[in-house]
């Protein structure tokens, strides 16, 4: 690979650096393997649209969970019956690689959580999840950014730089730390040459441009080297079924597991708006469940001997309605689940505070409850996988959250 | 991210006709001309009669369909589909009279080959929206077309019936009203069967309705929620959940004629009395009466007048067509501008084309992907390529598939999300296609005054002076700053 061999280039350097947004990858010296075994990893998957978290791990344990969730609650028994993980908990039938990791300790659930928003408006949640802010508005970078930017400038995960996947970069990894783009996609490429004279004329009159035109270009040679071709890349679609989720996994894993890849991705999956014939065991969201589960898979086989350090976190903007609505689906709700996988987490538990279902026990008479923060599990992974401490996580990273304590031992 | 540094410089006026209000230049536009009156060249086009619609009456455009007989089309196929997925596994049921060794029934049974009707629909539609845009002169209504057709958004990514009418949708419930009133557009969106069937109103119910009481269903909020959020008063302007469920109310019965016609013809907006939530309602502390489709109709009149619908349309116009960050003052002149006229879009037009701040302000935002691949079929003319397949490859890698955005938000209208470096390197990806499908390149130093005229940059000058062939050079003009940014 070659990525890193670029010889620096002072004038040009210069030029970057009055656009604010310093690519500094390309001109760092290519480092050594980590001399300890300790390498850990992070990657970010943001669920977009509101995954219904009592369809996911099922509270088949609770007494009303099924009257409430009707024709789409998970259940121990029939045809496509849910993958016990406790006596209380099930995980849907479309996430066998989930079932699998978690009664091997690789992967836990937090349930009943719930970032610090408390309305219903899928862009301001999805705001508050990515930019760590403590409420929505013209949020511009996010808390996984942040958290790379707060590392000591000498550090192993902060030279990497962070990975995006996908066409557009999620807010919750955008911001001054050095990011990577990377999206499989198959369109004739033109020769260096022509990348290289719009490379040279962005550097004199776009510094923006000529950033991201270089990340573009770095990380299509890095994940074209390999068995990684574009024709095993080719999308089948966007973010939104189950062969691209597996596929972008499969590309970021590549990314992330060579020495001088990235630590710390994030990738955005769309289409969890399940207003109506959800479906429950199977169906629609069945479907898109058995694409993250793929991408579990893809991480777990890419990643190989780095699978070890790394940890795996999915988050949704909000829940969904814990009785299902007037057409077999959900509406927008509040607590739902956060699901975490990889060799780093210490699993085979699902964390929770049960708040109950009855009438009196659902938030605003209509949601799951939320007993557990969002942030607090996302502190507590960055806390014991790169050692950021409690007062920058509340501080920088998640802005104004000092309340909410890191959640500990999430990590093995 | 940061603003580019480049490009901060008052802006050549004919660049930002054509480049901030418009599709981009052709071969032939006149730069010094246009720039010499940049407003009245802009006003001009909105002179012109019925210049947004895209008329069935026109040949060119014969094969396309109105949304009823599009969708009925995709309900006969949808039934053709559905049938012939009942015949496959019947016939695999009868038992083998022949010696064929067992397991061969199955995989020889041969799929029937289904016509892709909704497909077909689809790519028409975007073929006259190119044709559309490719012809425009400006372009600045196509771009006024592109920016409601994003506010009042549906996806096909929701199924093939959505597939078969959005371009109708656009065409009947966008087109008609990019430069008449809010109001009106908005009524004829939240009637059009492919809004209610994109946000799912056909299926709600109210609880208290014959057919709620008969069948067990009730409301989806789904529509009634981003109407309020999204195409009105907008996002934390004060209405509350209690607000969404009455309203979701009120827009029970309002849906569409299902195949069997029983509530009117097929695929055609209806108002199903029996679904509809009786009673009084109350939305923003005002009640009103019970009246069947009148109650909704009303409360959308009401709200699309309210202050924070001017502002929310106001902003999202700013930040369209000036700056990410509006500046406040343009915010505040357009929805001045609204709250006065009662949402007269022509007067919002012009209003923008006389704002100071449109004319000063860098050209800093990144064109959008339909705008950057119109722009450069607009510069390079006829070429060799499948259309509208070539186009539509092109939106999708960018990230902006012709019609389906990720969520009813709609696409980013903010740079950052789209100088993505997975974006700048598949711009790059299409420029060198576009450059090496081009039929009749000439000289690319010509045309780069030609398309970006005396302002561009000596750098750019240079690049393309020194370009290797004219591919190259050409490949290198698509790709200028001058070219990218709007």
């Amino acid at each position: 690979m070659s990525l890193l061999c670029e010889t620096p280039n002072p004038s040009r350097r210069a030029v970057l650096m009055t656009g604010g947004a310093l690519f500094a990858w390309a001109y760092l010296p290519r480092f050594a393997r980590a001399a300890d075994s300790h390498d850990p990893r992070l990657i970010v998957i943001v669920l977009r649209g509101a995954l219904d978290g009592l369809s996911t791990v099922g509270p088949v344990g609770d007494p009303d969970y099924a009257g409430l969730h009707g024709d789409i609650a998970l259940s121990l028994s029939g045809a496509n019956a849910a993958l016990p993980l406790d006596p209380f908990f099930a995980v849907n039938p479309a996430m066998p690689v989930f079932a699998r990791l978690f009664r091997a300790g690789q992967a836990a659930v937090v349930h009943a959580a719930a970032t610090g928003y408390r309305d219903r408006s899928h862009f301001d949640g999805q705001d508050v999840l990515e930019s760590g802010l403590p409420g929505p508005g013209n949020a511009t970078t996010g808390w996984l950014n942040r958290a790379l930017a707060s590392l000591p400038a000498g550090d192993r995960v902060a030279k990497a730089g962070g990975l995006a996947i996908g066409p557009s970069t999620p807010l919750v990894i955008r911001g001054a730390a050095p990011v990577l783009g990377w999206a499989p996609q198959a369109l004739p490429t033109p020769g260096d040459a022509l990348a290289e004279r719009v490379l040279d004329l962005y550097n004199h009159r776009d510094p923006v441009l000529a950033a991201a035109l270089q990340k573009g270009l770095d990380a299509d040679r890095m994940a074209m080297s390999g068995e990684l071709d574009g024709k095993t890349m080719k999308p089948k679609g966007g973010l939104d079924n189950a062969a691209g989720m597996r596929q972008s996994a499969q590309g970021a894993a590549k990314l992330m597991a060579a020495d001088d890849g990235p630590r710390i991705a994030a990738l955005a999956f769309d289409g969890w708006d399940t207003h109506v014939n959800e479906g429950g065991a199977t169906g629609r969201l069945a479907n898109l469940l058995g694409g993250l589960d793929g991408a579990f898979a893809e991480f777990e086989k890419g990643l190989g001997e780095r699978w070890q350090d790394t940890a795996i976190v999915a988050v949704t903007e909000f829940g969904r309605t814990a009785r299902i609505n007037g057409t077999v689906g959900t509406d927008h709700g509040t607590g739902t689940v956060v699901l975490l996988a990889g060799g780093a987490i210490k699993g085979g538990r699902v964390v929770a505070d049960w708040p109950g279902l009855k009438p009196a026990q659902l938030y605003e008479g209509r949601d799951l409850a939320p007993t557990s923060d969002v942030r607090a599990v996302l502190k507590g992974l960055l806390a014991d996988q790169f050692g950021l401490s409690a007062a920058v996580l509340g501080d920088k990273v998640f802005p104004e959250s000092a309340a909410v304590k890191p959640m500990r031992d999430l990590v093995v | 991210m940061p603003l580019s540094v480049s490009n901060t410089a008052q802006p050549d006026p004919a660049l930002v006709a054509l480049n901030r209000f418009g599709l981009g230049a052709r071969p032939g536009d006149e730069f010094g001309k246009i720039a010499g009156d940049a407003r009245g060249y802009l006003k001009a086009e909105l002179t012109q009669p019925d210049i947004a619609l895209i008329s069935t009456d026109d040949p060119a455009n014969a094969g396309l369909l109105d949304s009823t007989a599009a969708i009925q089309a995709s309900m006969a196929a949808n039934a053709e589909r559905k049938a012939a997925r009942e015949r496959l596994p019947a016939a695999s049921m009868v038992p083998a009279v022949t010696d064929a060794p067992p397991g061969t029934a199955e995989t020889a049974a041969p799929r029937p080959a289904m016509p892709p009707v909704e497909a077909d629909i689809y790519r028409a539609d975007a073929q006259a929206r190119f044709n559309k845009a490719l012809g425009a002169g400006a372009g600045f209504v196509e771009r006024l077309v592109g920016f409601w057709s994003n506010h009042f958004c549906v996806s096909v990514a929701k199924g093939q019936l959505v597939r078969a009418c959005a371009g109708a949708f656009e065409r009947e419930a966008i087109r008609p009203f990019v430069l008449g009133r809010f109001a009106d557009m908005l009524l004829a969106v939240e009637h059009h069967p492919a809004m209610l069937f994109y946000l799912d109103n056909q299926q709600s119910i109210g609880p208290d309705s014959r057919a709620g009481k008969r069948r067990g269903r009730g409301l989806n909020e789904n529509l009634a929620r981003e109407i309020l959020e999204l195409h009105t008063l907008g996002v934390g302007s004060g209405y509350a959940q209690a607000d969404v469920t009455s309203f979701a109310g009120m827009l029970t019965g309002w849906t569409m004629a299902g195949r069997k016609g029983r509530l009117g013809e097929p695929g055609s907006f209806v108002f199903n009395a029996n679904a509809h939530q009786p009673g009084e309602a109350m939305l923003l502390g005002k009640t009103y009466a019970a009246g069947g489709m009148g109650q909704a109709e009303a409360a959308l009149n009401d709200i699309a007048s309210h202050a924070a619908t001017a502002r929310h349309i106001a902003t999202k116009l700013a930040r369209h067509f000036i700056a990410d960050d509006p500046p406040p003052a343009a915010v505040d002149r357009l929805a001045e501008a609204f709250a006065k006229t009662d949402g007269d879009l022509r007067a919002l037009a012009l209003a923008l084309i006389d704002m100071p701040e449109a004319w000063s302000t860098p050209l800093s935002k990144l064109r959008s992907p339909f705008d950057y691949v119109v722009a450069v079929r607009r510069a390079i003319g006829p070429s060799a390529g499948n259309e509208p397949q070539r186009t539509l490859r092109w939106l999708r890698a960018l990230g902006e598939p012709l019609w389906q955005p990720p969520g009813p938000n709609g696409f980013s209208d903010r740079t950052e999300n789209w100088a993505s470096a997975e974006g700048l390197k598949t711009r790059l990806d299409i420029a060198w296609q576009a450059a090496r499908q081009a039929s009749d390149i000439g000289n690319p130093n010509d045309m780069l005054a030609t398309l970006v005229g005396a302002s561009a940059s000596a750098e750019t000058r240079e690049a393309i002076a020194r370009a290797e062939s004219k591919e190259q050079g050409l490949a290198l003009l698509l790709m200028a700053p001058e070219f990218q940014r709007r």
